[in-house]
């Protein structure tokens, strides 16, 4: 059993059918790949994993509890984390306020009046962030604004929001979108490494080959809202469909 | 100390220091001297820049941290004025259960309105503040009557009952008093050519508008500080990490409100009157201005901002011409007529074109105000350590308003 399943789901946008009867299983403790074309409806899928689109129909559960309906805080209080396909942080604060804020919440809950306590003197949450950013090395900019940070390093300041949270389910849309192959290659090193120090299960949606095979367990391809191929990344590779779902396939 | 960082325990001795010597401070020129149109020093606008700094302290609250822009705060301040009145009309002339439902009916108030307001953010939730604060003006000035007394405003009467105290004293209004001390008492302390007027009103003034302005640092260093600057800084990213804003944005509304039915609640304890134009959308766009003016998200600057504005207001607005004719006295005859006549437009009832101007160059050239200024300024002077003690304060003071 799969610790996130999605069954049937379909979107619309207008006329556009992004999402047409997916059809997912997750399981625990995997590295599980979601490849396709450009507008292939990927991110559109995790969009409604996570709460920020409700999908039409079908149904999508995480550890047996249905997501429909609920809340994007309240999912990530369950347990799921995600990085979006473009950074999402907190451009006017420093790295290390980043950090803290998704361990506040964690520790705290969905809301709660803290408001006498001085930051400063949180001490703990402040090691666990600057832990964090180590990990992600960042460590030596904690006191950097996020904005003034380059695309590369403002991923690995998502991340570090992510992992803080300890999740259960962790979702990367793109992680290396847009980056040279040298920081693609550090970023591979990266999620590998925590790979290995955090059991947590992850989705990651990827355009790039080489990250999908250098990661993944099992690979979905998605091609115009179905997933049309399933397998490991060694069948994937030569499957026609999958090919043709990349014309030509001239990156495979 | 107090849970403050050094920086922030420096901060808030001087403004203590400044606070208490107010008098002094604001009185610089001696009584018989021309310059004494200059002097602030006394009660009536002293408990003024106290009164407007708490109501632009609790502003900023919600837009310098979570840059939600309301442009209704004033009905806040007027429910907390009425609220006031009807204290010291039903209760007892002693300030202090005013003050009490004043913040709780303007709190009550801003639960209601914030909530609502919320549900939309950026311009519509500036545009629906603004429609409660204009229906607040609207249900005060006519419906409401039987409470607010309409246009004439609810004032102290004769007959009022006062539970707890004496409806009239020898054909008199009694005086509003904390617990015996009344509000328009105070000294007169003359030091050679310069007298000093030290108010009870002003110094009750003083005490609340430094719990205030403790309370606003206490804020603005806790985590629920952060998360409010959060709020400001990317909206899309909040839900993902777990955290439900529309609970911290509401807190946020209903403590600034809170602050506004402060100030409206002393108001009322200085000065027993409240009418319905203190609801009206200008004194909610004065309140906006003094916190731009002084600088947005910072601690000091909603305080510098309620200074400059009510200075403006009450020292510039008083200079005449014939002032000005005096000032360019030593001038040849024709050259004095065109110095009046250039300065006449911006004196005088011209000082909203003065505070026009300046408030133009200010979001021009200091997007941070007054405070950014005076950062500046003190940069110029400690070119040696530049860079040292940036980044936190780089943050706080960062961008004023979307
Ligand atoms: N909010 C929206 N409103 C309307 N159409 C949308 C919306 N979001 C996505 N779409 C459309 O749905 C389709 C799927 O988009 P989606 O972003 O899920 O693709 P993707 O697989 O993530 O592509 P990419 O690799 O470019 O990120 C696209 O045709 C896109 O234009
Ligand atoms: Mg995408």
């Amino acid at each position: 059993m799969g610790i996130l399943e999605i069954s049937g789901v379909n979107k619309r946008f207008g006329g556009l059918k992004a999402l047409d009867d997916v059809n997912l299983d997750i399981a625990a403790g995997t590295v599980h790949a979601i490849i396709g074309p450009n507008g292939a409806g990927k991110s559109t899928l995790l969009n409604c994993l996570v709460g920020r689109l409700e999908p039409d129909s079908g149904s999508v559960s995480f550890n047996g509890h249905s997501l429909l309906g609920v809340k994007a805080h309240q999912i990530n209080q369950f347990g799921v984390s995600r990085v979006f396909q473009t950074p999402e942080i907190f451009g006017d604060l420093t790295l290390l306020e980043n950090v803290m804020i998704p361990a506040f919440t964690k520790r705290d809950g969905a809301f709660k009046l803290n408001a006498w306590p001085s930051v400063d003197g949180e001490s703990e949450v402040r090691d666990q962030a600057l832990f964090y950013l180590e990990e992600v090395n960042l460590a030596g900019k904690a006191q950097v604004r996020a904005d003034e940070m380059s695309r590369g390093d403002k991923r690995r300041l998502e991340l570090a929001m992510c992992l803080i949270q300890d999740p259960k389910l962790l979702l990367l849309d793109e992680p290396t979108a847009g980056m040279s192959r040298a920081d693609t290659n550090d970023t591979i090193d990266l999620l590998k490494k925590i790979g290995e120090e955090f059991n947590i299960t992850k989705v990651i949606i990827e355009h790039d080959m080489h990250v999908v095979f250098s990661l993944a367990k099992k690979v979905s391809v998605m091609a115009q809202g179905t997933v049309i191929v399933e397998g490991a990344p060694n069948e994937i590779k030569g499957d026609e469909r999958v090919q043709e779902a990349y014309l030509g396939g001239a990156h495979l | 100390m107090l849970g403050l960082n050094s920086k922030d325990q420096k901060l808030f001795l001087v403004v203590i220091v400044v606070t208490l010597l107010a008098p002094f401070i604001l009185n610089p020129f001696p009584e018989n001297s021309e310059l004494a149109q200059f002097n602030a020093g006394y009660p009536d606008l002293m408990q003024r820049f106290a009164i407007f700094g708490i109501f632009a302290i609790g502003f900023n609250i919600l837009f310098g941290l979570t840059g939600y822009l309301s442009f209704g705060h004033a009905a806040f301040l007027g429910v907390g004025s009425y609220a006031g009145v009807w204290m010291l009309k039903l209760l007892s002339m002693n300030v202090v259960p005013a003050i009490i439902m004043s913040v709780i009916f303007a709190g009550l108030f801003s639960l209601l309105v914030g909530f609502v307001s919320l549900r939309r953010s950026g311009i519509y939730f500036s545009i629906l503040t603004l429609a409660f604060a204009q229906m607040s003006f609207a249900l005060a000035y006519s419906v409401l009557t039987p409470i607010t007394n309409g246009e004439t405003g609810l004032q102290l009467a004769l007959d009022d009952p006062r539970i707890l105290g004496v409806s009239q004293i020898d054909g008199s209004i009694p005086p509003t008093n904390f617990f015996g001390l009344e509000m328009r008492d105070g000294f007169e302390l003359a030091l050679g050519p310069w007298v000093f007027t030290l108010n009870f009103g002003y110094y009750l003034c003083a005490v609340f508008v430094l719990g205030a302005f403790y309370l606003s640092m206490r804020i603005f260093n806790s985590p629920f500080g952060m998360m409010l600057r959060a709020i400001k800084t990317n909206q899309t990213r909040l839900p993902y990490t777990g955290m439900n804003p529309k609970p911290y944005t509401l807190a946020a509304f209903v403590i600034s409100g809170m602050y506004a039915g402060l100030a409206g609640g002393l108001m009322v304890a200085m000065d027993p009157l409240a009418g319905a134009e203190r609801m009206q959308w200008t004194a909610s766009g004065e309140v906006v201005l003094m916190t731009i003016l002084g600088g947005a998200g910072t601690l000091l600057g909603p305080l510098l901002g309620a200074g400059v504005i009510k200075y403006f207001e009450n020292i510039f607005s008083k200079i005449n011409d014939t002032i000005l004719y005096e000032w360019f006295s030593f001038m040849p005859d024709g050259l004095q007529d065109v110095f009046v006549f250039l300065i006449h437009p911006f004196i005088g009832k011209g000082w909203h074109l003065t505070l026009g101007i300046m408030f133009m160059l200010v979001v021009i050239f200091l997007p941070g105000g007054v405070v950014e200024g005076g950062q500046r300024f003190m940069r110029l002077f400690k070119r040696g350590d530049k860079g040292s003690k940036s980044s936190g304060d780089a943050a706080r003071s960062a961008s004023p308003a979307e």
